[in-house]
């Protein structure tokens, strides 16, 4: 059955039942505003709490602690008020707050007095020569695959790249007897020098003892190559074999498998599309949404929390979906906001949760060259345009990402940029001589998720419409 | 510091563009002053319609002149604008339909017009073999077809600015003025003065007149337009319907535009448009009771473009009723980028040689404001 929402207005949409979205509905529907959360996977978690309710993998200890943390959220949502529907793919959403949303197959349009995005992070894009070669994908894929399935990889793997996420999923995989034949770790060794300052900070938060370890875990079982300078992957329509540079030296090995990870980024996309403003942060080399201390974007009514308003992990996202929801009950029921956590007290949680992350975007901030192609290297894969091709279009007058699709179609194809936006931002603002800020980005618009024109001719169009749907 | 030049050009969209390389091409020196960047709004993202078929019959002569421009876009701009010609083809769905389109095309005709051609049901499914049975006939226009908006603007801009024009983008014009026989306006911190005006804002031109003493009925719109994934290959002209809003077209690399006029809510001062799922959603209705092959296609973005829209749904073109050296060129009302081409042309026959041979003495904007010229 279907399960469409059952009001045409509620006091507060959650969009994505990640940390943040599960935290922000639960806080919401506890002050007693009429609260809906409409959520894309077939469970609630997000992706660092994928299948937290139907995981195959049930020893404790393979997916780790963090993990778990995750059920006790959802016992709280599930204990409220909150409607919560899955499989919901939210496709518009505008600065009326008109929300349009597809489940099952079928679209409704709900109203809200506010909304709160808590889209998460994206893999950052990782364009090096052979990245779009079957037999290549994102790290983050193959741990959807992990917590849903129980899948891991037995041919020759190799993981490459760098960051907090590309550890826990090596270890992960380990753990569930996976095969890991090398890694490639891109981690600039300049980085470590420019992280230290930062160092005291992150000696002190939760990351340290938990990262420390499990690099140990994975290091024990597994021959890591540090220092890799550039990277390949080759094969004739199919991956055969990965080629990199470490020490000045270059060396190809075989492979089956090539997980290519270098960080996460805030998914914007949304966001975007409801005309939200968005900066250039220049630390975690991302759009970020410009939001005030409770996660308040430009566009009023509409709030961003989790890694959608910055990237700043699982415990930080709780956090900031529980400030953002308290925000809107003071907004919208000031009388109840005093049943929930007084905002000091939130906020001082967050300053915690967030410690330790300057250290990290630090530390794991991508090199150039693994950011910004050259050649032939394929930039936006919808539309097979390679860096050459934005280059050749910069000569002869492309000045920004949305004049460039005058030129290239770039970000024109069904993945609205989501693969080769920021690619394009730092490639065009490199070749321009400007800062990606000035350089922009593309435009998002609705449908954020593509539907298909049976879905939406199937919409009811007009008031007497929609009385007869009710009817009918 | 006053920069002197020969001519001002306000507004960026093709037409500004245009006239501003029609007045290189003449031997003078325009500057073109574009508030966001050439093609941001109507001009760079409409559904590239380049169509003598139903229109107004004022604007036809000025349509048939653009016409002959298109057919050699590639000489004029070194870039084919991805110019296409498979016709353009309006559908009547039953028979009252169709006997409007017979008298539409017989009015024509005595008119000396002879570029749209009454079809019956044969050739109406040979030209698009996807229409539903039903259709009793329509009206081919075989010169027309399609471009993509973007690229055509964009390269109007280029070869302007690569003949010799001055084009300030990403500022807004400013304090215009007139005085010792010149027009005067701030670009940021530079100023331009020049004997010659254009005002070809688009749906901020209206605002430009009215400064000007010469206020005209008009609104700001923002039609509509949504594109899918790519389908195969099944459609080649542009087709239109007689009796509902749909506009379609399928380009070389499999996607359909689907468009037709259904409005958004522009937000003009923010450069922003709220979409209407709503009426979108009538479009795609009736795209899935006409073309079957398109029900399981998947829509992959809507956006709408912000123009101006007069009352009388024809273009203000041609001179000031009031002021020696102004030009009007704005208010297409949603049919505007065909127009581009022969527009610039033809204004710039206006400005240097004084008049045109082609006929646009019912675009002025005297037909609002008797000339006191």
């Amino acid at each position: 059955m279907t399960m469409a929402p059952k009001r045409e207005a509620y006091d507060v949409v959650v969009i994505g039942a990640g940390p943040a979205g599960l935290a922000a509905a639960a806080t919401s529907a506890e002050a007693g505003l009429s609260t809906l959360l409409l959520d894309e996977n077939i469970g609630p978690g997000g992706q660092v709490f994928r299948a937290i309710s139907s995981t195959p993998v049930t020893e404790r200890n393979q997916l780790g602690a963090d993990y778990w943390a995750g059920a006790e959220l959802v016992q709280a949502l599930r204990a409220s008020s909150a409607e919560v529907i899955h499989r919901a793919t939210v496709w518009s959403l505008d600065r009326n707050l008109d929300i349009a949303v597809s489940i099952g197959g079928a679209s409704a349009f709900v109203k809200a007095k506010r909304v709160i995005l808590a889209t998460g992070a994206l893999e950052r894009p990782f364009p090096i020569p052979g990245w779009t070669l079957p037999g290549v994908m994102t790290a983050g894929a193959a741990q959807t695959m992990l917590k849903s399935s129980a899948l891991v990889p037995d041919g020759r793997t190799v993981i490459a790249g760098q960051g907090p996420l590309l550890w826990l999923l090596a270890a992960q995989i380990l753990r569930l007897g996976g095969r890991i034949d090398r890694i490639l770790d891109t981690t600039e060794r300049g980085n470590y020098f420019a992280a230290l300052p930062h160092a005291f900070a992150f000696l002190t938060s939760p990351y340290f003892a938990k990262g420390l370890a499990m690099m140990r875990e994975v290091k024990t079982k597994v021959q890591v190559v540090s220092g890799v300078t550039d990277l390949s992957a080759s094969g004739d329509g199919q991956l055969a074999s990965v080629s990199y540079v470490a020490g000045g030296k270059r060396e190809t090995i075989p492979a089956d498998l090539l997980l290519l990870h270098q960080g996460v980024v805030p998914n914007v996309n949304l966001a975007m599309a409801a005309d939200v403003e968005h900066r250039w942060d220049d630390l975690q080399l991302c759009w970020s949404p410009v939001l005030d201390a409770s996660g308040n974007s430009t566009v009023p009514g509409i709030a961003i929390a989790g890694d959608g308003a910055g990237i700043g992990g699982a415990t930080a996202a709780v956090v900031r979906g529980r400030i953002a929801a308290r925000a809107a009950v003071e907004a919208l029921a000031p009388a109840t906001a005093a049943k929930l956590a007084p905002m000091a007290t939130l906020r001082s949680d967050l300053a915690k949760a967030e410690r330790g992350r300057v250290f990290l975007d630090t530390l794991f901030r991508p090199a150039p060259q693994f950011r910004i192609p050259s050649g032939d290297t394929i930039v936006c894969r919808c539309e097979e345009v390679t860096a050459k091709d934005v280059l050749d279009s910069v000569a002869i007058g492309a000045t920004g990402p949305n004049q460039l699709k005058a030129y290239r179609r770039t970000g024109m194809g069904p993945c609205q940029g989501r693969l080769c936006g920021l690619t394009v931002t730092e490639l065009m603002a490199q070749a321009r001589g400007k800062t990606p800020q000035e350089i922009g980005y593309y435009r998002l618009r609705a449908p954020v998720k593509p539907i298909t024109l049976a879905e939406l001719a199937a919409v009811p169009k007009t008031e007497a419409d929609v009385k007869a749907v009710v009817r009918g | 510091m006053t920069k002197n030049v020969d001519a001002i050009v306000v507004g960026g969209g093709i037409h500004g563009c245009s006239t501003a390389l029609h007045l290189c091409l003449a031997g003078l020196k325009p500057v073109l002053i574009e508030k966001d960047y050439a093609g941001r709004h109507a001009s760079g993202v409409n559904a590239g319609g380049v169509r003598q078929l139903a229109r107004h019959i004022p604007e036809i002569p000025l349509s048939i002149r653009s016409m002959g421009i298109w057919e050699k876009i590639s000489d004029l701009l070194d870039d084919d604008c991805s110019f296409e010609s498979y016709g353009q083809v309006l559908v009547a769905e039953n028979d009252e339909e169709l006997a409007v389109c017979r008298a539409r095309v017989a009015e024509l005709n005595a008119l000396g017009f002879t570029h749209e051609e009454l079809i019956d049901a044969a050739e109406l499914r040979r030209l698009v073999p996807a229409v539903a049975e039903s259709c009793p006939g329509g009206v081919v226009s075989r010169r027309d077809g399609a471009a993509n908006p973007a690229q055509t603007t964009t390269a109007f801009r280029r070869k302007a600015g690569q003949l010799g024009a001055i084009v300030r983008e990403g500022v807004a014009a400013t304090n215009i003025r007139h005085s010792d026989g010149l027009w005067h306006i701030d670009v940021g911190t530079e100023t331009f003065a020049a004997p010659v005006l254009v005002n070809a804002a688009g749906a901020w031109a209206g605002k430009i007149a009215a400064a000007l003493g010469e206020p005209v009925p008009v609104e700001t719109v923002a039609p509509m337009l949504m594109i899918t994934s790519r389908v195969p290959h099944f459609i080649d002209p542009v087709v239109i319907l007689r009796g509902r809003k749909l506009s379609f077209k399928q380009f070389s690399n499999g996607t359909v535009l689907i468009g037709g006029g259904h409005l958004a809510t522009p937000y003009q001062d923010r450069n922003e448009t709220v979409l209407d799922w709503k009426s979108l959603a009538t479009s795609a209705c009736t795209v899935f009771e006409l073309f079957p092959v398109m029900r399981s296609a998947t829509i992959v973005r809507a956006w709408a473009g912000i123009e101006a829209k007069m009352k009388d749904d024809i273009p203000v073109f041609g001179p000031s009723s009031r002021h020696k050296g102004l030009y009007h060129q704005f208010g297409f009302s949603l049919h505007g980028f065909q127009l581009g081409p022969g527009a610039g042309a033809v204004m710039a026959e206006l400005i240097v040689n004084g008049g045109t041979q082609t006929r646009i003495g019912d675009l002025g904007i005297d037909r609002f404001h008797p000339t006191t010229l």
